[in-house]
């Protein structure tokens, strides 16, 4: 764990990228540096941008530490990383067309069907279906890990409704307000096309009924939702509305929203709520969120749902371990970014492996997120690990491990000083007529010394992400 | 615009200028429980919560209408819908979620005012004098309403928070008003006498139109001119035809935006022209009380057909 890679110093020099923050951060003492840091808070708490990434609950006001010292990515890098996280996005999309189709991928045997007929975000409800230029996940957020120089791992994949991209947007506007020469000095590839990129990616997938310039909206499950700040702040940078399921209802072969003008018909619905929401006559009867007839008018090609209702079963963490399969088998390539290889301890012989090797692997639920419920093996005392391996045998399926990644760090500014902090990257990924991606994405640091947990609900915060120009 | 973001912008307007009641309404009971009580009054106290329409409530948390009581109850309950805090909170709410339909100047004042209070919410009520309350109420709801006029686009959203204001500012002034009436109600022989105008003087006070209607009028300060002032003077920014003027115009405005009439703009032009059409003896005819629920009525049924025809969305 000693040597991880520092994505700024390496063996006694200042890697290319960060040659120009070298400066910046001498001559930074620590009254500006708190100064700086008391700005950025109150410039935050103005925009209201408060809000817990990653849907990790918590009280909705609460400010997510912002760390100044910037990310860095040389064009070169991220050349390779664009490559390999649109290669992803590419070969996830051609997966759940086939899966909601003839099945091939499973028929050849390369996945076991059982993954994702009897996975739970399989829905039969839209098999056969094929949604407007064969896309079901119109933004895909990838998490990367990096361990060295060329090495990027990927996490995990995010084809539902990724969040925390109004953190890559507000992070970068904020640091060009508080330090604009650094801007002057480095040529950094500018993030702020996303929210135009997006409305061009949702409009280009209007549904086959569409004849005229689609009306887009952001559909919300409400004011309490964790993520509200971002869902109307997309909403704001696009133009679009922002609705909730009571705004919208279903007449004939359309969707409507309710307008001050009256009825005004809905083309393409950006959801950030979750399939079981969408509808109560097809999903879930009891839920209050939704649009009573919506999918049977999605079904009939009279309105587009981004992303497509199913697309999650291509983000499960068991479907994950077969990504880089289905990058060969779509695509006829190798995959160019590398699965954390991953032991299903409901396999005998994988459990057997993780029970033998506990203290080293990290051991996560395998519907658990923000960082709860898991198992750091290394940072672990006997105790914990013994505690946890309790767990693992009272129901092995429920659990999957991974080799303990040295996370690369990343100089962050700390009360003593500046000291590197493990970081990660997510990305987004927008699929539509083409399939874009911004320079940047959202990186998380796990701000307590030596932690490999980012997640904001346990000590993490974000940083702005630079890429260089050429 | 949507009608959901209408609606709540309408009553991010109706909140505040119902705060600003709830503040007023405890100002004049203040300033009326001043005045050595004999035999025959109604307990100020209780009149004042009469008029606020939340007697019941109070009587079954407190009982007792002791002013200690009735601040907590006004101000701070968060069980008393109309209370300071439950208002600023529930317009801040709706601020919230149509946060982009407002400016930052806008929101900031809103979200200012919320978090103000609830740094008063821990402070200890003994050091928290009645003044100080009212009139950091009547500063916040200021700094709203001033950040919308001065730096909001006049789009329907504006107008919608307009209407907002005057309807809800139309019937605050009414039941401010028949505050009086509760005060006065047993003995009608007090009227006119030298207690009578004190009480009128603290109601003018408590709109902060004391020294705008010696301006307007002078001399004696009397019922008829007070309630001429009041209800039909388009000169006073808070009296009952102003604000019909005002969502008539707002309503206007809207018809000619949409290029649609509804039955809004119709019942609030009937209920301007009537305003208009009236003398204040034909009010103490039928009766200050009887006319001042007559009108709370109609501003009520206004505010239904507004709903109906933009905020529910179902008009076709």
């Amino acid at each position: 764990m000693t040597a991880c890679f520092n994505e700024m110093f390496e063996g006694g020099s200042v890697r290319p990228p960060y040659a120009r923050l070298q400066d910046w951060m001498a001559a930074m003492p620590a009254e500006l540096r708190q100064m700086k840091q008391a700005e950025a808070e109150s410039l935050f708490r103005r925009i209201g941008i408060t809000f817990a990434v990653y849907g990790e609950g918590g009280d909705p006001d609460r400010l997510i530490p912002f760390d100044m010292f910037p990310r860095v990515f040389s064009a070169g890098e991220w050349a390779r990383l664009e490559r390999g996280i649109k290669q992803r996005a590419r070969a996830l999309n051609a997966f759940l067309v086939d899966v909601y189709g003839r099945g091939e991928i499973l028929r050849a045997g390369r996945i076991p069907s059982r993954l994702v007929y009897q996975n739970e975000a399989y829905e039969q409800a839209v098999a056969g279906f094929v949604p407007p230029r064969g896309v079901y996940s119109h933004i895909v957020g990838i998490d990367l890990v990096r361990t060295g120089p060329e090495d990027f791992f990927v996490l995990e994949d995010n084809c539902r409704t990724p969040s925390g991209v109004s953190y890559m947007l507000e992070n970068r506007e904020i640091m060009m307000r508080m330090f604009p020469d650094l801007f002057r000095e480095n040529r950094i590839e500018p993030v702020d096309s996303y929210p135009e990129k997006l409305r061009r990616t949702l409009a280009s997938v209007a549904p086959a009924k569409c004849d005229r310039e689609p009306t887009v909206v952001i559909l919300t499950p409400g004011h309490f939702n964790s993520a509200y700040y971002e869902h109307s702040f997309l909403a704001d940078l696009m133009g679009v509305e922002l609705v909730e399921g009571q705004d919208l209802f279903v007449e004939g072969e359309f969707v409507f929203m309710r307008t001050t003008e009256g009825p005004k018909r809905v083309d393409v619905i950006y959801r950030r709520i979750d399939d079981a929401f969408i509808d109560p006559l097809c999903f879930r009867p009891d839920s209050m969120l939704g649009v009573p007839g919506l999918m049977d008018v999605y079904r009939s090609g009279g309105v587009s749902i981004c992303s497509a209702p199913g697309a999650g079963v291509a983000d499960d963490k068991a479907v994950y371990t077969f990504v880089p399969e289905m990058i060969r088998f779509y695509l006829g390539e190798e995959p160019i970014l590398q699965n954390v290889p991953t032991w299903q301890c409901g396999k005998a012989e994988d459990l057997k492996y993780v029970l033998s090797h506990l203290p080293e692997l990290v051991v996560k639920e395998v519907h658990g997120s923000g960082g709860y419920g898991m198992l750091v093996g290394p940072k672990s005392t006997v105790d914990q690990v013994e505690t946890f391996r309790a767990k693992i045998l009272a129901n092995p399926s429920n659990y999957i491990a991974q080799p303990t990644l040295a996370l690369s760090t990343t100089p962050t500014f700390v009360a003593e000083g500046v000291a590197p902090r493990h970081v990660d990257l997510r990305p987004y990924c927008l699929v539509g007529e083409r399939i874009e991606l911004v320079p940047g994405g959202l990186t998380r640091v796990a701000l307590t010394e030596g932690s490999l947990v980012v997640n904001s609900s346990q000590g993490g915060g974000v940083k702005d992400t630079w890429v260089l120009a050429e | 615009m949507l009608s959901r973001t209408a609606d709540n912008l309408f009553w991010i307007a109706r909140y505040i200028e119902r705060a600003e009641t709830a503040a007023r309404l405890l100002e004049v009971g203040a300033r009326m429980a001043l005045i050595p009580s004999a035999a025959g009054y109604r307990n100020e106290w209780d009149s004042l919560l009469s008029a606020s329409g939340t007697a019941d409530g109070f009587a079954r948390k407190y009982g007792d209408p002791v002013q200690r009581n009735l601040e907590s109850w006004l101000f701070f309950d968060r069980d008393n819908p109309s209370s300071v805090a439950s208002c600023i909170t529930a317009a801040r709410e709706n601020g919230r979620i149509v946060r982009t339909a407002l400016t930052t100047q806008a929101w900031d004042a809103l979200n200012t005012a919320f978090q103000e209070l609830r740094t008063l919410e821990r402070q200890p009520r003994s050091a928290l004098e009645l003044s100080r309350l009212t009139e950091w109420t009547m500063r916040h709801a200021a700094l709203v309403r001033g950040t919308i006029d001065a730096t909001l686009l006049r789009n329907d959203g504006w107008d919608f928070l307009n209407l907002g204001f005057y309807l809800e500012r139309a019937d605050n002034t009414a039941r401010l008003m028949d505050v009086k009436y509760y005060v006065l109600l047993p003995k009608v022989e007090f009227v006119g006498s030298g207690l009578d105008n004190f009480q009128w003087t603290t109601l003018l006070r408590a709109m902060s139109a004391h020294r705008a209607f010696h301006w307007a009028y002078g001399g004696e300060v009397t019922a008829g001119k007070i309630a001429h002032f009041l209800i039909l003077n388009t000169q006073c920014p808070r009296s009952l035809i102003t604000c019909a003027e005002g969502m008539m115009t707002h309503l206007e405005r809207l018809a000619r935006g949409y290029h649609r009439r509804t039955a809004a703009q119709e019942a609030a032009r009937n209920l301007l022209s009537k305003l208009a059409e009236l003398r204040v003896e034909d009010i103490f005819d039928e009766g200050l009380h009887e006319f001042l629920t007559r009108f709370i009525r109609e501003v009520g049924e206004l505010g239904a057909v507004v709903h109906d025809s933009y905020l529910h969305g179902d008009v076709r």
